[in-house]
């Protein structure tokens, strides 16, 4: 691996920060009134409160938040917040800070994503691939409209179907929550199963969909790979037909399917978060549409901050990983 | 061109669906009054009888009525979406593809930086910002996050197209840039150009439902994701008041569905090798 593809890898990604970062910034200051004026008013409405103390306490806060600074120095302050990992403290949860909030969800968010994402991408692919295999094809070809029909519904509807279905209607899963309430939690058996069975249904829903997706994309792949010339030479070779689908056909088809997972992080991260909010999942997701209606504002541009932070650094895993699965990229491009 | 559809399984398929929907879509006036969609227009939470056909929701609403006012709003959000977004993509790939070089390192940085970004995640941060959208300015925000997909597109035709030998003999006859771009190109990318546009319109509609659903939709108007919002408001799921959720739903998943036959056919069109297969 070269050092200047690693170089340009990690360049783009400080670029991602960077834009982020800065997109963070602008878009919530790009309203006339500031969320902490705004908050104000809104607290000031529901109790009565003369409006004479209310414009001091603004004034109080604008300064104690550095409202009242010039747009450059609040950007400054920002970095320099940033760089000791200081996302700000949030309005609705008072007193807690910002990253105590998301790093308490952040880990169901994780947990549920990878496994979810992994599973779909891994049996989507490999069922996709077998439905193009000649010999295997015709008895697995009755996946193909099931799949194109699960590939074109939206993860959270599939979810409210699934609720309806596996918890109302038929009521063997729980409809909500990522554990029962009421139970502490901690590392023993009775936990982790009661954790597993909150997360059928949410990551039930996201592998359900995605598997679809995945495996049309791999099989449309391998037709494309099956004409080539290789494929024929060897065919000819007298190589069994297991040894030419696992080391010549999914070897190459694996690729292009990897980039497009990296691709499709951004749209299954944008999914999730509403899946998410269906199901109540104690994740970011839920937390950004909860900081949404509390108008929490920091606590929306430390969330947003994060995703596209923990997307990048995906992102960067996978094209590190690039050179492992095609030793094409390996030895440089020209 | 009626052949082509007619032999193509797929794209007959998608077409009569979404030409179906778009039946629907114009029985309002028809079938139902806009009045019936209003708050109070029946008994709430009602069961389908004759005279509300899917019932009605918890606010009086006809869901029929709902549905068949909310389904052209979703289209139109998606059409508007759909042609903005693909428009400024399809120059944009055709000036990085074009012209190489500078441009095209700038151009393909700037998109890959966005299409990193989940853009309903800052679709939901700026429409919570916004609070009131029209289902226009709806339709302009996610045009605004939609162009990536139709700029790469296009962007790696063209860089093909352009080494053919029409476009290098139209260069050394002196033709302008601006002549081979529009009279050689384009018309080489028109296949690509109505696949991105069935991909993103797909996308748009997926994105807009999506925000409706979380609320973030425009309220004063009835579409198919606000429908499902106030469902969930409600707790239609818990109360199982399924005629309020499943049908908006099953028109959801028919769109969608039409759409990707639709561009599934496409495909097969520019990909022979495909048709074989199912």
């Amino acid at each position: 691996m070269t050092i200047g593809f690693l170089l340009r890898r990690l360049g783009i990604f400080c670029l991602i920060v960077f834009a982020a970062a800065t997109i963070n910034f602008m878009v919530p200051r790009l309203r006339p009134t500031n969320p902490i004026e705004s908050r104000l008013y809104e607290l000031a409405a529901q109790g009565g409160v003369r409006v004479g103390q209310i414009k001091e306490m603004v004034r109080i806060y604008n300064e104690k938040f550095g409202f009242d600074k010039p747009l450059y120095v609040q950007y400054a302050n920002y970095w320099i917040d940033l760089a000791h990992g200081d996302m700000g403290t949030s309005i609705s949860f008072y007193p807690a800070s910002v990253r105590a909030e998301i790093m308490r969800a952040a880990p169901w968010t994780i947990g549920l994503l990878t496994v979810a994402t992994l599973l779909s991408f891994g049996v989507g692919s490999i069922l996709g691939a077998l439905m193009a295999w000649p010999k295997v094809g015709p008895y697995v070809s009755f996946l193909v409209p099931i799949f194109m029909t699960l590939s074109a519904i939206p993860y959270y509807l599939l979810g409210i179907v699934m609720i309806y279905t596996f918890a109302l209607v038929w009521p063997i899963l729980p409809t909500s929550a990522a554990y029962s309430s009421g139970k502490n939690l901690e590392w023993s058996l009775d936990m982790i199963l009661d954790i597993a069975k909150h997360a059928v249904l949410p990551a039930g829903s996201i592998i359900l969909t995605g598997i679809g997706g995945w495996g049309l994309g791999m099989r449309a792949m391998m037709v494309t790979i099956m004409g080539e010339d290789y494929m024929n030479m060897a065919e000819s070779k007298g190589l069994r037909p297991r040894t030419i689908f696992f080391r010549y056909a999914l070897r190459n088809a694996v690729l292009p399917q990897v980039t497009s997972l990296a691709i499709s992080l951004a749209h299954i991260m944008s999914g999730a978060v509403v899946v998410e909010v269906i199901f109540a999942y104690p994740g970011v997701g839920y937390l950004l549409f909860r900081a949404i209606s509390g108008n929490d504002y920091f606590l929306i541009q430390g969330i947003v901050l994060f995703i596209i932070l923990s997307i990048g650094i995906a992102l960067l895993t996978l094209d590190l990983l690039y050179p492992l699965i095609d030793p094409r990229i390996r030895y440089g491009k020209n | 061109m009626m052949r082509l559809i007619a032999d193509n399984k797929h794209l007959s398929f998608g077409t009569a669906i979404i030409v179906l929907l778009l039946v629907f879509s114009m029985g309002g006036g028809v079938v139902v009054t806009r009045d019936m969609a209003d708050v109070g227009a029946g008994r709430p939470s009602k069961p389908p009888t004759l005279e509300h056909l899917l019932g009605t929701d918890q606010q009086g609403r006809d869901v029929l009525a709902d549905l068949m006012f909310g389904t052209p709003a979703s289209l139109k959000i998606g059409l508007i979406a759909g042609v903005l977004g693909v428009f400024f993509g399809t120059i944009l790939g055709l000036v990085a593809g074009y012209f190489g070089g500078f441009v095209d390192a700038s151009i393909r940085l700037v998109t890959d930086v966005f299409l990193t970004i989940p853009s309903l995640l800052i679709l939901v941060v700026v429409a919570s910002l916004v609070r009131v959208v029209s289902v226009e300015e709806m339709a302009l925000l996610i045009a605004a996050l939609s162009w990536m997909w139709p700029t790469r597109a296009v962007r790696a035709q063209s860089l093909t197209i352009r080494e053919r030998m029409y476009v290098q003999v139209a260069r050394f006859s002196g033709t302008s840039h601006w002549r081979i771009i529009v009279f050689e190109l384009l018309p080489n990318l028109l296949p690509y150009i109505a696949a991105s546009l069935v991909g993103t319109i797909s996308g748009a509609i997926l994105v807009s439902i999506g925000l409706s659903t979380l609320g973030l939709g425009p309220q004063n108007e009835p579409s198919l994701g606000l429908t499902i919002y106030w469902a969930i408001y409600y707790g239609a799921l818990i109360r199982q008041l399924w005629w309020w959720f499943m049908p908006p739903i099953f028109i959801i998943v028919l769109l969608f569905m039409g759409l990707f036959l639709i561009s599934s056919g496409l495909d097969r069109i520019a990909n022979p090798r495909l048709r074989t297969t199912i």
